[in-house]
């Protein structure tokens, strides 16, 4: 019921229904005896509305309430291609259509290195398949824009080519590669990739907790909230994460704030940086930048460096992390960051969590967020970790010059990291964001729109703290 | 003593941080750093009441303004 106005495609929906079934049955405790019930729910009737048949349908919605029942303890991937709902797009790769005219001109032909292009009788382009490289430049040169590339739309959200065809023609995601983004994830139009979901782990924690007696449960979340749920207002949306049973919510933003005095520090100690806010970005360093490793902050990101001080405080705490970002499930089993994060959910998530226990936000009274500094608050977007380690600089007076490049999307990082690791440039700080437009841009969003960049620096620019320093000034209680 | 001050978000904008560095100020002023032990926490339940500050187990009710009035009636007296 007038739940598609909150997300950008009918699959994020599709895969939400699912979430919120699952999400109702664990709340109520009857999940096990009632699961298999759930396609049947999602997929009532006769008529298809998705597929071939329902009997097809309630198969795939089976594979999607598998990875709907995650476990952190037992998952390895984060992305996982559900085999009989990639519908095999074609891969056509370059191919000429109905626009080629038939000119004279042949600066196809002229282009092509491989000699790949011939002409028929109509004087009409072709491309030789078993010679062509898919360089694209024929592409590039023909002034009627007639050939095009068929890319399956997941290959082509991959950036970094993690994604290929199988033997069975089906998407497949190689994970010495994958970096957990989550763009393929918000690009497959037939919702055939997808993120596994750590809602059951959330739901026993807050269950376990007998309403925050055993233990408390705190929610971190990340400053992108900012630009999600705008059917209701921020302060509805916290009132509602307590209203699932959260003991409080706390900002994100203000372990950004952390990090940024540490980062600006460390900067200035190196000389040369790469950030570590965005898991996906130092996952990709890792898997395809080796020798760059060294230069990669030696700094938590902002939730695990929150939760960190959280867990110090009150020692009998568990932490959930709300997000934008599939990277950060992944994120929640490394090492160092394991200690102090006990869940990880997305903003995707957290609305069917909300409608498993009818919790309608846009009825409830405004709860407070403000923990964070105007900078803390714009990690959000691409550049602001930037504009952040240079303003904790000044704050700090010390004498730096930051020459940073911030990287909007995965592809940018690429182009800076292979420029650095061969010492071409003067940069000395990366900021690395794996999706575009920074975090909310991130696969685990509700909506994605052009105006969510303003949100977030008017969220900034609400903040109560106007600095980091005195963001932070809170935390140094000894 | 145990002092520890709601650094949530609730408490936060109504003056955490002021009354945390006005009670660092006393409590340096008055030489008794020893005898303190200062800490935060996020949210004791009691928005309504903030900024809220507790010694060992006790909820008091403090802003920036009533700092220097807490600390002479509930810590000073209180010290062992």
């Amino acid at each position: 019921m007038g739940n598609i106005r909150k997300f950008d495609t009918k699959v994020q929906h599709l895969k939400y229904k699912v979430l919120r079934e699952v999400a109702r049955l664990a709340w109520n405790d009857t999940l096990l005896e009632n699961v298999t019930e759930i396609p049947k729910i999602i997929a009532p009737g006769k008529t298809p509305t998705m597929r071939c048949c329902v009997y097809k349908e309630r198969a795939i919605l089976g594979e999607r309430v598998r990875l709907a029942m995650s476990r952190k303890k037992t998952a390895k991937n984060i992305i996982e291609v559900i085999d009989i709902a990639c519908d095999e797009c074609p891969v056509g790769g370059y191919e000429v259509s109905d626009s080629c005219r038939g000119c004279i001109a042949h600066r196809c032909e002229d282009v092509c290195k491989r000699g790949a292009i011939t002409f028929d009788h109509q004087m009409k382009a072709h491309i030789d398949k078993s010679k062509c490289v898919e360089c694209g430049l024929c592409a590039k040169v023909c002034p009627y824009s007639a050939i095009r590339n068929h890319k399956r739309p997941c290959e082509n959200a991959c950036k970094i080519k993690a994604i290929s065809m199988s033997e069975t023609k089906a998407a497949q995601i190689d994970e010495s590669k994958c970096i957990s983004c989550g763009a393929c994830v918000y690009q497959c139009p037939f919702g055939a990739i997808t993120d596994r979901s750590f809602i059951l782990d959330t739901i026993d924690l807050i269950k376990n907790s007998d309403n925050n007696k055993n233990y408390r449960v705190y929610a971190v979340v990340a400053p992108s909230i900012s630009s999600q749920f705008q059917y209701a207002r921020l302060g509805q949306v916290i009132t509602g994460i307590k209203a699932l049973g959260f003991h409080t919510v706390v900002e994100a933003a203000l372990g950004a704030d952390i990090v940024a005095f540490k980062e600006a520090r460390e900067l200035a100690e190196k000389g040369f940086l790469t950030s570590s806010c965005c898991p996906a970005f130092v996952e990709y360093i890792k898997k395809q930048f080796p020798t760059m490793k060294e230069h990669v902050s030696h700094n938590l990101s902002p939730m695990a460096a929150i939760a960190q001080y959280i867990k110090g405080t009150d020692p009998n705490s568990r932490v959930v992390f709300i997000g934008p970002c599939t990277a950060k499930k992944a994120e929640q089993m490394w090492d160092t960051v394991a200690p102090f994060i006990d869940s990880v959910i997305t903003f995707e998530e957290l609305q069917a969590l909300f409608d498993s226990k009818d919790v309608d936000i846009t009825t409830l009274t405004d709860g407070v967020l403000d923990n964070a500094s105007y900078y803390g608050r714009i990690f959000a977007r691409c550049g602001g970790l930037s504009d952040a380690v240079v303003e904790s600089l000044k704050e700090q007076n010390i004498d730096f010059q930051v020459k940073a490049i911030s990287c909007d999307g995965i592809e940018a990082c690429r182009v800076a990291l292979l420029k650095a690791s061969k010492k071409i440039g003067d940069e000395n700080f990366i900021e690395g964001m794996a999706c575009v437009g920074g975090c909310i841009g991130g696969a685990g969003c509700l909506t994605h729109g052009e105006k969510n960049k303003a949100e977030v620096d008017k969220y900034g620019r609400e903040a109560y703290e106007k600095t980091i320093t005195d963001a932070i000034g809170i935390l140094n209680l000894d | 003593m145990k002092i520890t001050i709601c650094i949530g978000s609730s408490c936060h904008v109504k003056g955490s941080r002021q009354v945390l560095e006005k009670l660092q100020a006393l409590i340096a002023e008055n030489n008794i750093g020893d005898k303190i032990e200062l800490s935060g926490t996020f949210c004791v339940g009691q928005c309504q009441k903030g900024v809220c500050v507790l010694i060992d187990e006790e909820v008091y009710s403090v802003s920036p303004e009533t700092v220097e009035e807490f600390f002479n009636n509930s810590v000073l007296p209180n010290l062992k």
